[in-house]
């Protein structure tokens, strides 16, 4: 059993949630508030990692975070390495990846809150700040709590992205995924057992977890 | 003194006032679909027009002219709908609560208990709002609107769930409150009524344009007639 690659599988989903949530309960409301004929375009665009292949993904962000481009090369010079082949860079493409997941299930969840309960808010003096955090998010908490699990386990269960863009480096971008991929290549069916077993393991507990925090606090409606 | 010129369109419906509100309470009557909840949301601010301007007591909350819209909370205007749209997450003493961050914790708690005992919703300050009847729920949600003191109050037929008693016991109590308060109320309603009962101010709106504004008795004295004659009728 690979611990280590276990330990950075479960830090790189960590770290990714927390991420994304930051970005796509904001990114959520915009989208279910905003008036801005744009905002159809930046739906389309938060959803496009959902139907690109994760391959191609982990190829176009290995070319932009590379040497090739200017991005590449300003992120090389601010932090002295390059994102590419770095947990770092994992990070930044497990987000990108992941977004969707993030932001579809609270895209749907604010967008089923009566509006009559946003305009109460707004006329008591409510901003996008306070209308979020005490209106949209404990109203959507089923959605909330959705949108965390699929981030989670969305990251955990990442193969392609990972692999093209963090390769195979122990303690670095090796995630239990290219683990199992290497063990399956190397005929070692008995060590991938294992391992897939944990990695479904996790998938079970995380999601008998959180739903059962649900559970406890009374979470039954979107 | 509630002065506005709008110009608002929705789909098909075309919205097209330019008045002046001078008295305290103000009745805007009109069949359904004339536009009176549009008109209402409009002076809230919550929806903005195509063209016009929007002033109380001279002061500009919306003018397209100068490119000005300020948002609700910013308009010193409270709305109660026929929906209270109590927030379901919070207890009836903290949804009256909501709109009282400035305070602090003891003045919000007094605050919140005058509104309350205004409503005669005292006993349900404990209570959550799918606990409460679609009567109690329109009591919060007036103890709500009014809770932050505003200037102008926009009513769009928010007692329809009390029983003909209690809502003019509260009307009552109401308009005495806003009278001490020098709060300017508009009231929306489609209940001729109600209109008559006010004995106030009225602005009759039909598909989206004014057709009379002035003293109750003279605007719809011929609604007034037709109530009338159907009254008689039935007793005959």
């Amino acid at each position: 059993m690979d611990w280590q690659a276990f330990a950075l599988s479960l830090r790189l989903a960590t770290v990714t949630t927390a991420i994304l949530l930051a970005i796509a309960v904001p990114l959520a409301a915009l989208l279910v508030l905003g008036r801005s004929r744009w905002l159809a375009a930046l739906e389309a665009l938060a959803t496009l990692p959902m139907v690109l292949p994760p391959t191609v993904l982990g190829f176009f962000l290995l070319v932009l975070l590379g040497p090739r481009t200017a991005v590449g090369r300003g992120i090389t010079a601010l932090l002295g390495h390059p994102l590419a082949f770095s947990f770092n860079g994992l990070v930044v493409g497990s987000v990108i990846y992941s977004l969707p997941f993030a932001v579809q299930p609270l895209v749907a969840g604010f967008a089923a809150i009566d509006s009559s309960l946003v305009d109460a808010a707004r006329l008591l003096g409510a901003g996008p700040l306070r209308l979020v955090s005490s209106i949209l998010v404990p109203l959507a908490r089923r959605s909330l709590l959705a949108a965390i699990v699929l981030s989670f386990l969305n990251t955990i269960g990442e193969f392609g992205v990972v692999l093209m863009l963090g390769g195979d480096i122990p303690g670095s971008t090796r995630t239990l995924s290219i683990v199992l991929y290497n063990q399956v290549e190397n005929f070692d069916y008995a060590a991938a057992n294992r391992t897939a077993a944990i990695l479904l393991g996790m998938s079970i507990l995380a999601l008998a977890l959180i739903y059962s925090k649900a559970q406890k606090h009374g979470v039954h409606r979107a | 003194m509630l002065e506005f010129s709008l110009d608002a369109r929705r789909g098909s419906f075309h919205l097209q006032v330019d008045c002046v509100f001078s008295s305290d309470w103000t009745v805007v009557f009109g069949p359904s679909g004339s536009g009176k909840s549009s008109l209402l949301r409009l002076l809230a601010g919550l929806d903005r027009p195509t063209h016009g301007r929007i002033a109380l007591d001279k002061r500009a909350f919306a003018d397209t002219a100068a490119g000005l819209h300020l948002p609700p909370g910013r308009r010193h205007t409270a709305l109660v709908a026929q929906q209270p749209a109590l927030f379901p997450h919070l207890s009836v003493a903290a949804n009256v609560a909501y709109g009282l961050r400035s305070l602090n914790r003891a003045a919000r708690a007094a605050r919140v208990e005058e509104m309350l005992a205004l409503a005669a919703a005292t006993d349900l300050a404990g209570r959550r709002p799918q606990d409460l009847s679609g009567g109690e729920a329109q009591r919060v949600a007036l103890a709500r609107a009014l809770a932050p003191a505003p200037r102008l109050l926009l009513l769009d037929e928010p007692f329809s769930a009390l029983d003909g008693l209690a809502s003019d016991a509260l009307l009552e109590r109401l308009q005495l409150w806003l009278r001490e308060n020098q709060v300017q109320a508009v009231m929306a309603t489609h209940d001729v009524t109600d209109a008559l009962a006010m004995g106030a101010e009225v602005l009759l709106l039909r598909d989206g344009r004014l057709t009379a504004l002035g003293p109750a008795a003279e605007v719809l004295a011929a609604e007034r007639e037709r109530l009338m004659v159907r009254l008689r009728g039935r007793r005959d």
